[in-house]
C-alpha cells in the first residue's frame, strides 16, 4: 500500500463499525419498555431541580487556555526532536530557548495565581 | 486517480455541510460539534494530500484543544443553550451577493491558470519530510526566526489569558 | 518464503494470488485484503478485551484479598461471556431530555478512539497496520477523540453529575497530556523519528530507552494514568461523590463500551509504555520468529498493564485542586526540564562511549535535584501551616 493514510481511513471506518454491532444486537434483543419514573434523570434519589446543563466556573476555560497554548508549543518542538540528531549544537540551543521562554510564561502564570484552583 | 478523487469529494462535502449546520445550529453544543466534524474533514484532506504531520496537528490542535475549549466557553457564559432569536439579520441579501461574486471570480480567476488539472509530484518515499521540516525551522537560513517568534508570540497569549482572567475576578 | 518468519506476507501473498486469479484489479485486491487484515486484528483486540474484565476482576479480588470470579469455567475464566450477555439482554434506558444522538454516539466513540490506536502499533517483527510516519501524534489525536467522547456523554445525559464529572475529568486529561506529550518527546529526541516501527527497532538488543531515560519512562506512566483516567486520578467516577460521573445515565451494552474502553486504553497504554521505553516485541529470536514476538509483545504489555492496576487499587484518589497543582507546578516543569536535559545531552554525547551512562546519570541527576526541591518546598509549606489547637476540655 503507498499510501498508509489509506489503510489508516478504513481502519477509522471499521474501529466505528464494530462498536455499534453490539448496540445494535442490544437493540434488537432486549425489552423495550418505558416509562416516566423509569427515565427520570438519577441524581442519589432526589429529584433533578432546575437545568442540568449548570454553568461551570471560569477555572476550567482558564485551564483550557492555558493548555491550548503548551499544546501548540510541543507541535513546535516535534519537528525539532526529529532532526534533533542532524542539529548543529546551536540549533538545540535555539530550541531550548524555544522552551525557556514558555517557561517563563508558565513561571508568570503561576506567580499571578492563575494556576490555583480556586 | 479516481480513488483520491472520491475521497475528496467526500470530505469536501462533509465540510460543507458541516460548515452549515455550524452557523444554522440553534443549540450551541450542537454547533460546537459539527465544527468538529468540520475540523475533521479538513484533517482528511491533508491526509489525502500526503501531509501526514498536518493531519495530526489539525486533530490534536482544533479538535483536542480548540474545540475542547470552545465547549467551555459555551459552558461558562450561556445558562440558555437554545437561542430562540433570528437566525438571519437584514442585510443578507447583500452579502449572498458578494459571496457569490467572490466565488464566481475565484472560479474565473483558477479555470484561466493552466495548472489546475496537474497532479502534485509524489514525495519520494526514501525523503523524512518531519526531519527537513525540523531541520528548516532551525536553519538560520531559513525559519529560525519566525520559531523563535513563534514563541514570543505565545508568550503573549499566555500573558494576555492571565491577564483577561484577572481581570474577571 | 517461510510462514515462521513472516506469516502475515505468506497468508497476503497466497490470497492475493487466489483473488487476482478470481479476475480482480490489483488495486482492489489490496484494499480487501487490507479490510481482512483490519476486521482480523480488531476482533483480536475485541476478544482480548473481553479477557481483559476477566484479568481485571481477578487481580483487583486479589489486591483485595477476595478470590475474585472462580465460578464459571475453570478459574472463572468464562466469567465475561454471562457478563456480556447480562449486558446485551439489559433493557437500553435513556433519560428524560438527553440528546439522542450525541448521547448514542458517545460510547461508540469512546471505545473507537481506542481501537484506532491499534491501526499503529508494532505487534511483532514484520507484524503492525501502518508504519505512519506520525504515530506517536496519530496516538495523541486518538486521545483527544476520547476526550471529546467524554465531553458529549456527560452532556447528553442531561444530568449534573455526568456533567461535573465529565467536566473534571477532561479537565485533567487535557492538563496531563502536555507532560505526556513532552515524554513522548524523549524517545523521539532518541530515535529520530515519530513512527514506533523505528522506535522499537532502534531498542533491539535489550537496548532499551528505559535505561537512557528512567524518568522519561516514569512520566509516561504517571499521565498515561491521568489520560486513562483511572485511580488515583478517577475524578470522573468519583463513586461516592458523584455516582460514576459521565456514564452514570448509561446502561446496557453503551455502559459495556465505555467500561470495554477503559479496560482496552490500560492495556493499550500498557503496551505503548513497552514499545517506547522497554523494546516492544524484541526479545531472544523474536525478530526471526514473529509469533514470539506477538507473545513477548503481549507479556510485557500485560505488565505494564499490571502496574497500572497495582496503582489503582493501592492509592486513595485525589482532590481536583491538588492534582491540577501536580500537573501544572511539578510534572510539566519537569517534564520540560528533562526535555532540555536530554536534548543537550544528547546532542554533546552523540556517538561517544560516555553516551548511555551520560543519559542515565542526567536523568539521575535531574531527579534526585527535583526530590531535594519537593522536600525543601513541603517542608516550607508544613511550617506554613500552623498545627490546628487541641479543643479545651471543660
Amino acid at each position: 500500500m503507498q499510501n498508509p493514510w489509506i489503510y489508516v481511513g478504513l481502519f477509522l471506518l471499521i474501529g466505528i463499525i464494530i462498536p455499534i454491532i453490539p448496540i445494535a444486537f442490544s437493540a434488537l434483543i432486549a425489552p423495550k419498555k418505558p416509562n416516566p419514573i423509569k427515565q427520570s434523570t438519577y441524581e442519589c434519589g432526589i429529584e433533578t431541580v432546575g437545568v442540568s446543563q449548570v454553568q461551570l466556573k471560569a477555572q476550567y476555560y482558564i485551564f483550557a487556555l492555558v493548555f491550548l497554548i503548551f499544546d501548540v508549543e510541543t507541535v513546535f518542538l516535534f519537528p525539532w526532536a526529529v532532526s534533533l540528531n542532524a542539529l548543529p549544537f546551536f540549533a538545540v540551543a535555539e530550541g531550548v530557548l524555544f522552551i525557556l521562554i514558555l517557561m517563563a510564561g508558565l513561571v508568570f502564570a503561576w506567580r499571578k495565581g492563575m494556576l490555583e484552583w480556586v | 486517480m479516481a480513488a483520491s478523487q472520491i475521497i475528496f469529494i467526500f470530505s469536501a462535502a462533509l465540510i460543507i455541510a458541516s460548515a452549515v449546520m455550524v452557523v444554522s445550529s440553534r443549540n450551541l453544543i450542537h454547533a460546537a460539534l459539527w465544527l468538529i466534524a468540520a475540523l475533521f474533514g479538513v484533517a482528511i484532506l491533508y491526509a489525502v494530500l500526503d501531509a501526514g504531520f498536518l493531519a495530526v496537528v489539525q486533530v490534536v490542535v482544533y479538535i483536542g484543544a480548540i474545540a475542547i475549549m470552545f465547549i467551555f466557553a459555551v459552558m461558562l457564559t450561556h445558562r440558555d443553550m437554545r437561542d430562540s432569536g433570528v437566525q438571519v439579520n437584514p442585510g443578507w441579501p447583500l452579502a449572498a451577493v458578494l459571496s457569490l461574486l467572490t466565488f464566481g471570480g475565484l472560479f474565473a480567476i483558477l479555470s484561466k491558470w493552466n495548472g489546475l488539472g496537474n497532479l502534485p509530484a509524489p514525495i519520494p518515499g526514501t525523503t523524512n519530510t518531519l526531519a527537513q521540516l525540523g531541520l528548516a525551522l532551525t536553519s538560520p537560513d531559513a525559519y529560525v526566526l519566525p520559531f523563535e517568534v513563534a514563541s514570543v508570540l505565545l508568550l503573549a497569549a499566555l500573558i494576555g489569558s492571565v491577564y483577561v482572567a484577572m481581570n474577571k475576578k | 518464503m517461510n510462514f515462521l518468519s513472516d506469516p502475515i506476507k505468506v497468508i497476503s501473498t497466497w490470497l492475493t494470488s487466489l483473488l487476482t486469479g478470481w479476475g480482480l484489479s490489483a488495486g482492489l485486491t489490496s484494499v480487501l485484503l487490507s479490510l481482512v487484515g483490519i476486521v482480523l486484528m480488531i476482533t483480536a483486540v475485541m476478544v482480548l478485551d473481553i479477557m481483559l474484565v476477566w484479568v481485571e476482576r481477578k487481580v483487583v479480588a486479589r489486591f483485595q484479598g477476595r478470590l475474585g470470579p472462580n465460578r464459571v469455567g475453570p478459574y472463572g475464566l468464562f466469567q465475561p461471556f454471562p457478563d456480556i450477555i447480562k449486558l446485551i439482554i439489559k433493557e437500553d434506558i435513556t433519560p428524560d431530555g438527553a440528546d439522542k444522538l450525541v448521547y448514542n454516539m458517545a460510547p461508540i466513540i469512546s471505545l473507537g478512539s481506542v481501537i484506532f490506536l491499534w491501526a499503529v502499533v508494532p505487534i511483532a517483527a514484520r507484524i503492525y497496520g501502518a508504519d505512519l510516519n506520525v504515530a506517536l501524534l496519530y496516538m495523541v489525536a486518538a486521545g483527544s477523540l476520547g476526550t471529546l467522547s467524554i465531553i458529549m456523554a456527560g452532556w447528553a445525559s442531561n444530568n449534573k453529575y455526568a456533567l461535573l464529572g465529565a467536566f473534571r475529568q477532561v479537565a485533567a486529561m487535557i492538563s496531563f497530556e502536555i507532560p505526556m506529550v513532552v515524554a513522548l518527546l524523549i524517545p523521539t529526541i532518541l530515535t529520530g523519528s515519530l513512527s514506533l516501527q523505528v522506535i522499537t527497532d532502534k531498542q533491539s538488543g535489550g537496548n532499551w530507552f528505559f535505561l537512557l531515560s528512567p524518568l522519561g519512562a516514569l512520566l509516561f506512566l504517571v499521565s498515561a494514568i491521568a489520560e486513562l483516567g483511572r485511580s488515583p486520578f478517577d475524578l470522573n467516577e468519583g463513586e461516592s461523590e458523584i455516582v460514576s460521573g459521565y456514564h452514570i445515565e448509561y446502561t446496557g451494552m453503551k455502559f459495556g463500551l465505555f467500561y470495554a474502553g477503559e479496560l482496552l486504553h490500560a492495556f493499550t497504554f500498557g503496551g505503548f509504555l513497552s514499545i517506547l521505553f522497554f523494546g516492544g516485541w524484541h526479545g531472544p529470536a523474536a525478530s526471526t520468529y514473529p509469533l514470539l514476538g506477538v507473545f513477548y509483545f503481549v507479556v510485557k504489555a500485560m505488565i505494564g498493564y499490571w502496574v497500572i492496576m497495582w496503582i489503582k487499587y493501592t492509592v486513595p484518589r485525589i482532590r481536583i485542586d491538588h492534582m491540577l497543582m501536580f500537573n501544572w507546578k511539578f510534572l510539566t516543569p519537569l517534564a520540560f526540564a528533562l526535555l532540555i536535559v536530554t536534548a543537550v545531552t544528547n546532542s554533546l554525547l552523540k556517538g561517544s562511549s560516555f553516551y548511555m551512562p551520560g543519559m542515565f546519570l542526567s536523568n539521575f541527576l535531574l531527579g534526585w535535584i527535583t526530590i531535594e526541591i519537593m522536600r525543601f518546598s513541603s517542608r516550607k509549606q508544613r511550617l506554613a501551616v500552623k498545627a490546628p489547637e487541641p479543643a479545651v476540655q471543660h
